[in-house]
């Protein structure tokens, strides 16, 4: 038996009143395992991410992530998020601090690092992000991929078990897309385990271990990247690959 | 006496207004101590008011609509003589001071929650997210992801509303509280000169143009570092 999966999520339904999202979604990723999350807008997929960390309410179903079941009234979810970062499409950094104070918050506020402990990890994890001479500007004073970049900063200096990444570059003006998957290259080169919503295909194609492909709310389809892009069983799957590769 | 002597002698006669310095100075103190206490728990409660509507408690936040719908549409006057004409018979008398003080304590609360309210409204749902998912609660993000933010899209109106507010404490004069007004119109009645209203005015603005400068340095102070 091999070691048990980083994420167990099992059954997953979420239900936004009549709109049903997430018809019953099972993912299972073992550790070090990049998987990669495409579909349609609308087919479930950011939503299935938040569920990963509990920012999205499951209205049933199971998440395990590292052992801790997510949904156990008695889990400590503050801590637990700690260990699942996340990235978004907005990056959603603070504007009125700066980018150092942005990574070192929760190391001070979460982690219950003292401040000269929590510049130290800043400043390594903006280092790792290629941003150590950035660390007094603020967002306003960054371009969108610098400012996706101290956003990933912000979630490893947490040290997380899992990071999720929800279309991290759809937000980007193209020649800044390759700096923010340059981190994501490293990251996942060290080892991290990732669940990527996104449709950087060449990425996909070059870094994931896996692709899903999800549309109204079920996984419809999975495999290599080589399958799923260049082989794909369903319809459903080709007439979306086709329709992204003509783009 | 041409008509330029009467116009000072009426307004600008100084040894009427140095007898009745002392009596207006005394109102300024008065009037900047209410002030001072209206706007320290008026703004106070405000926030507390709504800190506690971003709960998202709803039968709590109904009540909160319905008091501060209240206090936003009273005249504050009406207030002021419904505490001190009308508590009484309740078995409670409150000072001049007290009656006038709650009255524009309850104002700015209701007016300044509001202000708040549109403030943490306006901070994006992603400010939130962000901070949640590094494991911050929810009072940790309010306090220091949210509220930072939303307190600077609040200045400007919140220092309007104070100072318009504020200004209310001249309502006193009807309860017979001696605030600026009170002292110097009777003053004018004792004299028969409205030269005590003149000084008055002066005390007024001797008290609010700093207020208002203040108001000016902090909404530049407040803006955006780019």
């Amino acid at each position: 038996m091999s070691e048990p999966p980083i994420i167990a999520a099992h059954g997953l339904h979420k239900q936004f009143g009549p709109l049903h999202v997430l018809k019953g979604v099972d993912l299972v990723v073992a550790e070090r395992e990049l998987v990669f999350l495409i579909g349609p807008s609308g087919s479930g997929k950011s939503t299935l991410l938040r569920c990963l960390n509990r920012l999205e309410e499951p209205s049933s179903g199971s998440v395990v992530v590292d052992g801790i079941d997510l949904l156990d009234r008695r889990t400590d979810i503050n801590h637990v998020r700690t260990r699942i970062g996340m990235v978004f499409q907005s990056f959603n950094l603070y504007p009125h601090m700066t980018a150092l104070a942005n990574v070192t918050l929760a190391l001070r506020k979460v982690a219950g690092k003292s401040r000269a402990e929590a510049d130290t990890i800043g400043r390594a994890a903006l280092d790792r992000v290629g941003l150590a001479d950035r660390a007094h500007h603020t967002p306003l004073q960054l371009s969108g991929g610098q400012q996706q970049r101290v956003a990933i900063a912000r979630a490893i200096a947490l040290e997380p078990r899992v990071m999720l990444f929800d279309e991290p570059t759809s937000a980007l003006d193209p020649e800044l897309v390759g700096g923010v998957l340059a981190v994501m290259r490293e990251l996942r080169a060290s080892g991290m385990t990732m669940v990527v919503v996104s449709h950087e295909m060449g990425f996909a194609r070059a870094a994931a271990d896996r692709v899903l492909f999800m549309d109204q709310g079920v996984i419809v389809e999975q495999g290599t990247p080589e399958q799923v892009f260049t082989a794909p069983t369903e319809e459903r799957t080709r007439a979306f690959i086709g329709q992204i590769q003509r783009h | 006496m041409s008509a330029w002597d009467r116009f000072t002698d009426a307004f600008f006669n100084v040894p009427i207004m140095l007898k009745y310095l002392p009596s207006i100075a005394q109102g300024f103190v008065l009037t900047v101590e209410l002030a001072v206490l209206v706007v320290i728990t008026g703004i106070a409660a405000g926030l507390g008011v709504a800190m506690l509507r971003s709960l998202g408690l709803r039968p709590l936040n109904w009540a909160i609509v319905f008091v501060v719908d209240l206090f936003r549409a009273l005249p504050p006057l009406v207030i002021i003589v419904l505490i001190y004409f009308g508590l009484p018979s309740a078995g409670v008398s409150p000072s001049a001071f007290g009656a006038t003080w709650a009255s524009l304590a309850l104002e700015l609360m209701a007016f300044s929650e509001e202000i708040f309210w549109a403030g943490i409204t306006a901070v994006p749902r992603g400010q939130w997210e962000a901070a949640r998912s590094t494991g911050l609660s929810f009072g940790q993000t309010l306090r220091a992801v949210v509220l930072p933010q939303a307190l600077r899209l609040t200045v400007p109106p919140l220092t309007n509303r104070t100072i318009a507010i504020t200004k209310g404490t001249a309502l006193g004069s009807v309860i017979g509280l001696a605030e600026i007004l009170s002292q110097a119109s009777s003053g004018e009645s004792l004299s028969f000169n409205p030269s005590p209203l003149t000084l008055g005015a002066a005390a007024y603005l001797l008290l609010f143009l700093p207020v208002v400068a203040l108001g000016r340095w902090i909404e530049t102070k407040f803006a955006w570092k780019r």
